[in-house]
């Protein structure tokens, strides 16, 4: 997306850097609680149902916020909502692993585990932002972001600790999933520069503590670290899974028929 | 099990001169077995109602319009769902099981809300089920936060006040779409086309057809009888929907002056049976999705039984 034209605050060079990093948190979040939105009325038991309601929520809460800033940077004047439901697939920014179906209930325990465990020390370094916006939003979500690490945690304990078949069911959903991990510590060139003004967080800096951090979880569910020699990203360009599209699709099925209304 | 120094006759005239003084019953007081096996069946009913009713509304979740209505609306299935909790949870005071009832629900032996067997085709419906479906419970339900077991009535305390909630946020759908497109106002009325006379089923047969109905009464289980609930809900919304533009499908509807109230056209007795006796548009659908998240979720609450267990081992 480069070559917008962006106004705002300051630099204008600055303010489309600062609107492609909401837009591009605001994307992980929305997309991500997309997907937990899918186990309302489909969980394991009715509790869950509730509790995966809950994370979705405040991931989508939270998606609302970041647009909402971004909106207010955006050099073509669209509103939170014209940024989630009228962009294509090559125009979303999130990272791949949010969009990953969500597979069976271990895959999005694993899911979650991995996000959360990233989600919960980057939002809070997040929170000490420069831009108050930003830091205002980052401080609310990591709130929510340690009750999901800790939930998340349990889970992977419990299916670990479970029966044979649990166990089996969430090693395989690590080992699927690990290679969409060194994404989220990918820092593109408008979060590089936001650094040098404190915006933004270093990204691959927090590469060896969440390493150590889900290698300890691991450790403690007696599970084995996957093996982490691939590593497939793109999501921060653009160029998603083929599932995006029809999570898209789906989502912004009734903008895309009856553009320009109000609902 | 306490003893008591009564006879039958001695405990059901007392519980009857309890029930006759508005006093609650509670979990522990004396109650007759059909009492707790009517109480069962209707609690347990409206909790499987509440569970199947999370299936329409959440058929749209994933394509709510806006951010605004997709968080609106999975905050609503949500409460329907806890609402499902505390119901399940009122059931349970009276000694039936959560697995039972799920089971029993699988069997086709329990029944949930009929009007949840009808599809949520469009974006119209989701403010539908709020103003209508959720206003029809609501008028139900009002009188239910008297109901003389204890634990039922305060579930239904509780639920009445997020159910209003939830039936303006219905409400707030639909005046957007009314003061919308002419797509969106047809969108509108085609909902209410579809939606108006299954509501008005939810009431149930009328009152000289209905089979758990006077001694439900007696026993204060429920308060007013299915044609009273019937008027009072048509009668408050006919002006609600004259505020939105919509078109009633009654031709019969009108205001009967010296009733006092709106007459009504008849409702189709047989689309009501069919759909009860299990052959609506959803009945199968329904069923199945909740039996297949059941089934799919059995490894899962397997493994968090298998590691409670082991962990209350290592502890011993």
């Amino acid at each position: 997306m480069t070559g917008r034209r962006a106004h705002g605050r300051g630099h204008p060079g600055r303010a489309a850097a600062l609107f492609e990093f909401a837009l591009a948190l605001g994307d992980d979040a929305l997309v991500l609680g997309q997907r937990l939105s899918e186990w309302c009325g489909n969980a394991p038991f009715l509790e869950e149902d509730l509790a995966l309601a809950n994370v979705a929520l405040d991931c989508i809460g939270r998606a609302n916020l970041f647009y909402r800033y971004a909106a207010e940077l955006d050099g073509e004047g669209r509103n939170a909502d014209q940024l989630a439901f009228l962009r294509g697939s090559r125009e979303y920014r999130n990272l791949l692993i949010c969009e990953l179906p969500i597979g069976d209930f271990a895959f999005t325990m694993a899911r979650q585990a991995m996000v959360d465990t990233f989600n919960l020390p980057y939002l809070k370094r997040l929170a000490r932002s420069t831009d108050p916006r930003i830091a205002a939003i980052a401080a609310k979500a990591a709130k929510e972001s340690r009750y999901h690490l800790q939930r998340s945690r349990e889970w992977v304990l419990r299916l670990a600790g479970g029966t044979g078949e649990s166990r089996a069911k969430i090693q395989s959903a690590f080992d699927a999933l690990w290679g969409y991990c060194p994404e989220m510590f990918e820092m593109t060139s408008g979060e590089t520069a936001l650094l040098k003004s404190g915006v933004s967080v270093d990204r691959a800096a927090m590469k060896a503590d969440w390493e150590r951090a889900m290698k300890a979880v691991l450790a403690e569910a007696a599970l084995e670290a996957p093996e982490g020699k691939w590593t497939i990203s793109g999501g921060r360009n653009g160029l998603h899974t083929e599932h995006h599209g029809y999570l898209l699709a789906e989502m912004q099925s009734v903008q895309r028929a009856w553009p320009g209304l109000e609902w | 099990m306490t003893e008591y120094r009564l006879s039958g006759a001695e405990l059901e005239a007392a519980f009857q001169t309890r029930v006759d003084d508005e006093r609650r019953i509670e979990p522990k007081d004396w109650m007759p077995d059909a009492y707790r096996k009517n109480l069962v069946r209707q609690i347990s009913q409206h909790a499987h109602s509440e569970i199947i009713g999370m299936q329409p509304e959440g058929n749209w979740i994933t394509r709510a319009p806006t951010l605004k209505r997709k968080m609106i609306l999975l905050a609503k299935v949500q409460d329907e769902g806890g609402h499902g909790l505390y119901l399940y949870s009122a059931a349970e005071t009276l000694g039936a099981s959560r697995e039972d009832m799920i089971e029993a629900l699988h069997q086709g032996r329990a029944k949930y809300a009929s009007i949840f067997n009808y599809p949520t085709l469009t974006w119209a419906d989701i403010g539908m089920i709020g103003w209508l479906v959720d206003g029809a419970a609501i008028v139900n339900q009002i009188s239910l936060q008297r109901t003389s077991y204890g634990p039922y009535s305060r579930a239904m305390i509780r639920i009445c006040k997020e159910e209003s909630f939830h039936q303006r946020q219905g409400f707030e759908i639909l005046m957007a779409l009314a003061a919308g497109s002419e797509a969106q106002k047809a969108m509108a009325q085609d909902a209410l086309n579809r939606w108006w006379w299954p509501t008005l089923m939810m009431f149930g047969p009328h009152d000289s057809e209905s089979a758990h109905s006077a001694q439900s009464m007696q026993w204060k289980i429920k308060r007013k009888s299915n044609d009273e609930l019937r008027q009072d809900f048509v009668d408050q919304t006919v002006p609600q929907a004259d505020f939105l533009g919509l078109k009633i499908p009654d031709p019969e509807l009108r205001w009967n002056e010296d009733r006092g109230h709106y007459d009504f056209g008849e409702i189709d007795w047989d689309e009501f049976w069919t759909v009860v006796s299990g052959n609506g548009l959803c009945n199968r659908e329904r069923l199945a999705r909740h039996r297949k998240a059941h089934q799919d979720g059995k490894w899962v609450r397997e493994a968090m039984r298998a590691y409670e267990e082991k962990r209350r081992a290592r502890a011993a």
